[in-house]
């Protein structure tokens, strides 16, 4: 599976990763290679193969609705690029055009 | 050429448990800043998702409410896009194996007859925290207090007409999850949020128009608006040759119009995949016998049965039923007013809730209690006291005077019923005006009223009105 | 104290031999000294060190110690550990001082551990040689033009090296077995389930598992029995309950079925490397051990199904690092797109950049069937193909690597090139299974290490048959040159 560059450059969007041309050339090589590889995959039939998510044959634990969790703020906003009244601050985001 | 509304609606509703649905951390509404945010909401890295059980149990209620199929084995997937108030770059929610199936919710239409609102399906996820653009210095600033609140996203078939119908569809579904105990439906508060799909068609077409979806609608009445500026736009646009943009539009209850929102995500394309930090959920036969055992009767059972059982019409038994309070606070007052219920019916929803509307508060904290209005009701259907008369009553009660009888004794306000006693009164007030006896007698029936008026004035309105009507017409005749 | 075993050590404490202190100092002044040739550290954690130390050295005084109280070990960078750097060998979180502790490292606090400090390792737990971790890469004790393997790089060298005589690592496709075997350590993964992975920052959820490196199988058997154990707080976290994984380690051997799957010795394998197996196989079988020839099919489509599972579940495990709540943030960033992207992008490295980007496509629209999803049908192929193996022998052994240490700079223009060194260790992973590396010789004088693979929760099982071979060779007892 060869991508092109505009392929790259539509996943490093999504993925939020700045591309430099020369980052954009280098990864299109590099990612077709490995896709092509992986296509390794296809020279088995999984039709009536069951997709296993784990090892594990369990079903989810549940935990009891209480409140286990003290407030943290101050420790946790310690580390925190930008934070102010409480908040933590970002760029604005623009919620109407 | 006639345009046809297509409004499906999405309603995401706030679980009212203890704690988040993945996290021990507290979600009562109105908290400082990020004091409710432990470090598996904010995403600190190595943190891991453990499901509270108790919103199982409420998911699990809302399907058995809704008549869907609980489904024993769900999933919970991942949904990635980037956004501040989604602290971990993805939601987890459910996308293909969700934990209610096909239901339906039966709504009263206008012109009487009953509508089959199909819902597609129900599902969990966690909410994202909040954005608050007020300026800091140029800034947004994210609270994450809300982020890992447990939701159930409800989903409705496009089935509804207009913006009436989808109203309806929402209080019926607003009413269910607070009989259920499994929501509190403030919708200013958020914890009730819907959003509209809307789309227009020519009528008789078999093909869905482009649909815009409408957020922000914090009331049924900005709905109703809402859905209806986006009507006449759409229908504006495509009248003009335009086409209709499939987007997200704000609604602005001071302009009364819809505004395109710029997309959060560009391009919408979530990579939805089971979240490997849990496993699939298993919810046996026997828990769901359990929660259906424990279910209230609910909004539309109990509407049949007041129908049913106390003869009230189909409005005034959705009425009577739209919180499980009202209900509760009408059937106390039918048993202890000796089974009257169309009596009952008309105090609850006439006198006591418009003194529970002036008074801002609701039916729990109404002075008046259900016991009280009971008694009041018998009294009236007894002939102690007349309909009119039981108004005074009805406020000294809301007042804290005491009770139906002491009050009826210390006012004086029993109605008067001895014929002989009534006799007397309107001899007095016959020999009192001879001349609208002559007028009266002469064809003049109008003048029944003015006598009626006399003998109430002169009783200090405890005449029996029945009684003093028989008693008035037998005298009056007789010349 | 010098090139002594944990249950030495332990021993050593409780005949106050020594004291902790005394131990830890050892310890402290051979990293010191030695780590500059090595880069095993990022943070070394002195004084935490000593004030455990002294904490452990009153426990043993009042006699309330246990096994491993006062014993000194080193942690992955990976493992949050409260109020001390874990960078997870990122520039993105550089500056982030964890607010909590991994489960993991509750468990050593409880047991008495003294914390020498955290390990170097590649990025993100992405690699198999320790050339990607933004501190630079690790060398190898055994020659330091070589790399030690990775991504527990760190943790591999510095307990090859007897910088520390235990540590932890974490293995999502080899990254503890392949850098024992490369380094002459002992590295164990458990079953998937076995230790709790809160606080473990996640690579690949579905495959990430954390576990010991230490000089011997009785050492390792220690330490697990520390780490293993049920976590409320990981949903992936098996209830079931942890025997002393020491108490068995004697357990006789003979008749024990070894299987030896035709796909490790084939095409692939370094000749040297197959030698030195198959001498070890052949001091199994005077032990009374019967070999049985078996297949794993599906071998080879391992790696093209772990590099499609692992990036896409790390594409969306790493999103949460966008410079909003802790890590690093570019400066001045203009808009909230550019503080991602930039934040991002300056902050990872290319092999992460590399598999979030696969992982991305992989799981985006139109293709989830064709990669995803087709990965996980084929992890359903590898693990029957060990289901039914195990039908027939107890034990499954074979080569962890195909070839022992490669040169520092060898292999990064060729990722491909370096994946295909996982051929051994990947597909128990995507299993689950639990699986162990042991040295068993030297190839141009690099180590190789035999890999044992158990059935699920046989650790102590796997641990008892590598302790066997250990009482009857000594290659675990090296020391590299130097050192």
């Amino acid at each position: 599976m060869s991508l092109t560059a505009e392929d790259v450059k539509k996943i490093a969007h999504l993925a939020r990763l700045n591309m430099s041309e020369n980052d954009v050339t280098t990864f299109t090589k590099q990612l077709s290679n490995i896709l092509n590889f992986v296509e390794q995959m296809n020279q088995v039939d999984t039709a009536n193969v069951q997709a296993v998510s784990h090892s594990i044959v369990e079903n989810q634990r549940l935990r009891n609705d209480e409140i286990t969790e003290p407030n943290q703020r101050e420790a946790f906003q310690k580390i925190a690029p930008q934070v102010e009244a409480g908040l933590y601050l970002v760029p604005k985001v623009i919620e109407e055009s | 050429m006639e345009w046809e509304t297509v409004i499906g609606l999405e309603v995401h509703a706030q679980l009212s448990t203890k704690s988040k649905i993945f996290s021990g951390a507290a979600i009562a509404f109105g908290a400082e800043p990020n004091t409710q945010a432990c470090a598996i909401d904010l995403g600190f890295p190595g943190v891991l998702p453990v499901l509270n059980k108790e919103v199982l149990n409420m998911a699990i209620k809302l399907g058995l409410g809704i008549n869907a199929e609980i489904a024993q084995h769900s999933v919970f997937d991942r949904k990635n896009y980037f956004y501040p108030d989604l602290p971990k770059g993805y939601q987890i929610s459910q996308f293909q194996l969700p934990i209610v199936g096909k239901g339906y919710l039966d709504i009263p239409l206008e012109d009487g007859t009953s509508k089959r609102v199909t819902i597609t399906r129900a599902h969990l996820e966690e909410d994202a925290g909040k954005s608050l653009h007020e300026d800091f210095h140029g800034l947004t600033g994210v609270d994450l207090n809300r982020a890992g609140t447990p939701l159930l996203e409800i989903v409705s078939e496009p089935d509804m007409r207009n913006a009436k119908e989808a109203v309806t569809y929402l209080k019926a579904l607003h009413s269910l999850v607070r009989y259920l105990e499994i929501c509190d439906g403030n919708m200013q508060e958020g914890s009730f949020r819907c959003d509209a799909n809307v789309s227009v068609r020519h009528k008789g077409s078999d093909k869905y128009g482009t649909r815009t979806e409408l957020k922000n609608i914090n009331s049924f009445r900005f709905v109703e608006k809402a859905i209806n500026f986006e009507v006449e736009r759409q229908i504006g646009v495509l009248e003009n040759g335009g086409k209709i943009t499939q987007e997200t539009r704000l609604y602005d209850p001071n302009k009364n119009e819809t505004r395109p929102m710029r997309s959060k995500e560009e391009a919408n394309d979530y990579r939805y995949f089971p979240d490997p930090d849990l496993l699939p959920v298993a919810i046996s036969i026997h828990q769901i016998e359990k929660v259906r055992a424990e279910l209230p009767e609910l909004p539309s059972q109990k509407q049949k049965r007041f129908m049913e059982e106390y003869g009230l019409s189909a409005y005034d038994a959705t009425v009577m039923s739209s919180t499980r309070a009202m209900g509760d606070y009408f059937e106390t007052v039918v048993k202890t007013s000796g089974n009257q219920a169309k009596l009952a019916a008309n105090w609850v929803m006439g006198d006591l809730s418009a003194a529970l509307n002036k008074a801002d508060i609701e039916i729990e904290d109404a002075p008046v209690s259900a016991t009280q209005l009971g008694k009041l009701v018998a009294r009236i259907a007894d002939n102690t006291i007349s309909n009119k008369i039981a108004k005074t009553i009805f406020d000294a009660l809301w007042n804290g005077e005491g009770e139906v009888d002491q009050i009826i004794e210390a006012k004086g306000l029993k109605q008067v019923t001895d014929t002989g006693a009534i006799e007397s009164l309107i001899d007095n007030i016959i020999a009192s005006n001879p001349a609208q006896v002559a007028d009266y007698r002469g064809g003049k029936e109008k003048l029944f009223g003015f006598f009626v008026g006399q003998a109430m004035k002169a009783s200090g309105g405890k005449m029996n009105p029945q009684a003093l009507n028989d008693l008035l017409k037998k005298k009056l005749s007789e010349a | 104290m010098h090139n002594k075993t944990i249950a030495e050590l332990s021993a050593g404490l409780a005949a106050k031999e020594f004291s902790s202190v005394q131990l830890t100092r050892y310890f402290l002044e051979r990293i010191k000294k030695f780590d500059n040739q090595l880069n095993s550290f990022i943070t070394v954690t002195e004084d935490v060190a000593l004030k455990a130390a002294k904490h452990a050295d009153h426990l043993i005084a009042e006699g309330k110690a246990g096994a491993l109280t006062g014993i000194p070990i080193a942690q992955k960078d990976i493992f949050c550990t409260q109020g001390i750097k874990t960078s997870c060998g990122s520039k993105i979180l550089d500056n982030f001082i964890s607010p909590y502790n991994a489960t993991s490292v509750e468990q050593f606090n409880q047991a008495g551990c003294v914390l020498l400090g955290k390990t170097n390792m590649d990025e993100f737990a992405m690699g198999s040689s320790n050339e990607t971790s933004f501190y630079g890469p690790v060398k190898n004790p055994w020659n330091t033009e070589y790399v030690p393997g990775g991504s527990s790089g760190g943790s591999a060298a510095a307990v090859a090296a007897y910088l520390a005589p235990g540590a932890t690592g974490t293995d999502t496709g080899g990254s503890i077995r392949q850098p024992a075997s490369l380094t002459n350590t002992c590295g164990l993964k458990p079953t998937y389930g076995r230790v709790s992975r809160y606080g473990m920052v996640a690579f690949a959820s579905s495959l990430d598992q954390g576990g010991p490196f230490a000089r011997s199988a009785e050492d390792c058997a220690m330490l697990l029995n520390v780490m293993a154990g049920f976590d409320e707080k990981d949903s992936t976290s098996i209830d079931k309950k942890v025997p002393d994984y020491t108490a068995t380690l004697n357990d006789d051997i003979s008749g024990l079925r070894i299987g030896l799957p035709k796909e490790y010795f084939g095409e692939g394998l370094e000749s040297e490397v197959g030698k030195a197996i198959e001498a070890a196989i052949a001091e199994y079988e005077k032990l009374g051990a019967k070999i049985v020839e078996i297949s794993l099919p599906n071998t080879h489509l391992s790696i093209p199904a772990y590099y499609v599972i692992a990036p896409a579940e790390c594409s969306s495990n790493l999103a949460r690092f966008d410079g909003v709540r802790y890590g690093h943030r570019c400066a001045n960033p203009v808009d909230l797109m550019d503080m991602y992207k930039r934040s991002r992008s300056e902050g990872f490295g290319s092999e992460v950049k590399r598999r979030i980007m696969i992982g991305t496509y992989a799981l985006s629209a139109g293709y989830y069937d064709a990669y995803y999803l087709k990965a996980q049908k084929i992890r359903g192929l590898i693990s029957n193909d060990f289901k039914d193996a195990f039908a027939k022998v107890d034990i499954i052994m074979g080569p962890t690597a195909p070839s022992p240490a490669f040169k520092i700079g060898e292999k990064t223009d060729d990722p491909i090139s370096m994946y295909l060194s996982d051929i051994y260790t990947i597909a128990v992973n995507l299993a689950g299974l639990p699986a162990l590396s042991i040295p068993a010789g030297f190839v141009k004088n690099l180590p190789v290490g035999l890999q044992l693979i158990g059935n699920y929760f046989e650790e102590g099982r796997i641990l008892n048959i590598a302790h066997r071979y250990q009482q009857v060779s000594d290659w675990h007892k090296h020391l590299p040159k130097g050192f």
